[in-house]
């Protein structure tokens, strides 16, 4: 059920995405079917189908080859780097596996303008141009207007600004865009309704279409990319990681100069975790291979490798699937400058500074980007 | 033939007919294939140079060669006048290569907002040299508007795959005053070699290189096969036999003046 305040835009791309992902049934298909999509070149959804499959799993090596060349084929040997910085972890929400529910016990924090400036000044010193800010998702703790200051805040230090906060309504993704951020990363979490309706229990994120349709409303606002998510180890992979893709070729179809982006962190450890509540674990293998699949379906697309990984993992998809990479990151509020002001949303597995991560691309022969957007 | 036969753009001179996309290289790489491509103009996207890091494109590009800004990231005529006067205000010359890209997925150029955008930069005083989707129609408004050369793509950016669009790229270079670079799609050194010498008046290069397994070989690869294309042009190519004579069998007997 909407909230009276969300605003509803005439749509049938939810009715399609279920619809397809319905129909998928990623146990028929064969290794011949997988060989046939491999030797294509321009792939369509039948070949998604095909590459997210038990089937394709023996031959990952040979998918990994193929999303390589495709990634050198559009990207050359760049990797653009960015990091996070939360400025509030204050949640209205009730879902069962984020650190952030409102109903834990954890230190909240809200950083005002004069630390968020002090953040800024300490993360743009390490190099970086690309900045992610992310807020816990309240609409009370972070107004749209206390982000809209961050936002202009933000573009006297960083080339790209993107915003990974609450849904908005398309004349706030319109506000937010004047006051200079390009892109918006919004996590679907999982596609499957039924799933998502037992994960989130309350709160303004219970409302499954709202959030479904935050991307196209944002792209309808102007902003120049969005990125899509979901969380892998919430419920089936397969048809998770299907649903995303075709949401994503769909709003390209529907919006052709948007640029798209992928980001498929898996399920961490998190304040006051229930192991019960991980029954759909992803394995590297599982991760990889849609990773890859992401690549050669859509090989214009971003892809970010997220810290949840591990060091070992991440070095080894940038060029290969990944163009993405976040280094030097903090999940608490703050924590760039001063100590942090609140919890982390969830633990990281990979540390390393931005220093350290660009030796790391380099050392693999690739090219570190710190700056790939122009604000205009 | 690098003294006497130079590429002239809006009255500035080139030895070189070799154009070197920089935009998936490391830097260190695009300084060592500038030197092995003895290219003397590399382009530059704007969007990568902004920055205050060490990884600074243009302190890999030798002071000598020109720079070619790239209005990549330009989604209408408007945004691609903007980052043309930005490039302007950093320092990056007059030079400027217009991209207005709507699409995402295949990259290719909006001819509509490229003549737009010319017309307005050639106005500016820039020297302007359009990508486009090669049309003639197109490469005609192009030349009215000011442009100082037509960049016509072979095929879609970074696809490698070689001249799908000839026979219109030669329209152009037939039917157009100005020289003709041709952008884009180009996969090896032997396509570079066949629309030199249809009459091409340089290439551009990025992804056939980036994407070699020895870039400084592939540069100077490209750089060889360019020249040898323009010997050809120059020398004026052979006839080819197209079909098969059958003077055996006439076909004028029936004529009263043999």
């Amino acid at each position: 059920m909407f909230y009276k305040s969300m605003e509803q835009i005439k749509s049938d791309m939810l009715e399609q995405v279920s619809n397809l992902t319905n129909d998928y049934d990623y146990n028929i298909y064969t290794e011949n079917d997988v060989q046939k999509t491999l030797n294509k070149e321009l792939l369509d959804i039948e070949d998604l189908k095909v590459l997210l499959s038990p089937a394709a799993t023996k031959f990952l090596n040979l998918i990994a080859h193929k999303a390589q060349y495709e990634t050198r084929k559009h990207f050359g040997s760049s990797i653009s780097l960015f990091t996070p910085l939360y400025i509030s972890n204050y949640c209205e929400n009730q879902c069962t596996y984020c650190g952030y529910n409102c109903k834990n016990n954890i230190h909240r924090g809200k950083l005002t303008i004069e630390e968020i400036e002090k953040e800024f000044k300490a993360i743009s010193q390490t190099g970086l141009e690309d900045i992610l800010i992310l807020t816990g998702e309240s609409r009370t703790a972070s107004s749209v207007e206390y982000i809209g200051e961050a936002v202009k805040l933000a573009k006297k230090y960083f080339s790209s600004i993107s915003i990974e906060i609450y849904p908005l309504n398309t004349d706030e993704y319109k506000y937010l865009c004047r006051c200079g951020a390009d892109f918006v990363c919004v996590y679907q979490e999982t596609y499957n309704k039924k799933r998502y309706k037992q994960l989130h229990l309350a709160g303004p994120k219970s409302v499954f279409e709202y959030r479904f349709y935050a991307q196209e409303r944002a792209a309808l606002a102007g902003m120049r990319g969005v990125s899509l998510g979901i969380l892998f180890g919430l419920d089936d992979f397969r048809k998770d990681a299907f649903s995303t893709a075709v949401h994503a070729y769909l709003l390209q179809q529907k919006f052709p100069d948007l640029k798209i982006g992928f980001s498929v962190p898996r399920l961490r450890p998190y304040i006051h975790e229930h192991k019960e509540q991980n029954p759909h674990y992803v394995n590297e293998k599982q991760l990889f291979q849609a990773l890859c699949a992401y690549r050669l379906f859509m090989p214009f697309s971003d892809i970010t490798i997220s810290t949840r990984e591990r060091a070992g993992f991440r070095d080894n998809v940038i060029g290969v699937c990944a163009t993405k990479i976040s280094a030097g990151v903090k999940t608490s509020v703050g924590g760039h400058k001063d100590d942090a002001k609140g919890d982390e949303q969830f633990e990281i597995s990979d540390p390393r500074s931005v220093d350290e991560i660009v030796d790391t691309i380099k050392q693999k022969g690739l090219y570190p980007v710190f700056s790939n957007h122009i604000r205009l | 033939m690098e003294n006497n036969d130079k590429l002239i753009i809006a009255g500035h001179e080139f030895n070189s007919r070799f154009i070197l996309g920089s935009g998936k290289f490391s830097l260190d790489l695009v300084k060592a294939a500038v030197e092995s491509a003895g290219a003397e103009i590399v382009t530059l996207a704007l969007r990568r140079a902004n920055t205050k890091t060490e990884y600074n494109i243009l302190d890999f590009i030798p002071k000598t060669v020109t720079l070619l800004p790239n209005t990549s990231g330009a989604r209408t005529a408007e945004e691609a006048v903007r980052i043309a006067r930005l490039s302007r205000e950093l320092g990056c010359g007059d030079f400027v290569k217009i991209e207005v890209i709507k699409d995402t997925k295949f990259l290719l150029p909006d001819n509509y907002e490229t003549i737009k955008a010319t017309e307005i930069l050639a106005k500016e005083g820039f020297i302007v040299m359009p990508y486009m989707y090669p049309d003639l129609n197109v490469a005609r408004d192009l030349a009215n508007a000011g442009a100082a050369t037509i960049m016509p793509l072979a095929a879609p950016i970074g696809s490698n795959l070689g001249l799908l669009t000839k026979h219109f790229i030669k329209i152009i270079i037939d039917e157009i005053k100005l020289p003709v670079i041709v952008d884009a799609g180009i996969g090896s050194p032997s396509q570079a070699c066949e629309i030199m010498q249809e009459g091409a008046a340089a290439i551009m290069v990025n992804t056939a290189i980036a994407t070699a397994k020895n870039i400084n070989e592939m540069a100077e690869a490209f750089k060889l096969a360019i020249i040898a294309g323009r010997k050809a042009y120059l020398a004026g190519l052979g006839r080819v036999l197209n079909f098969k004579a059958e003077a055996s069998s006439p076909l004028i007997d029936f004529l009263e003046d043999k």
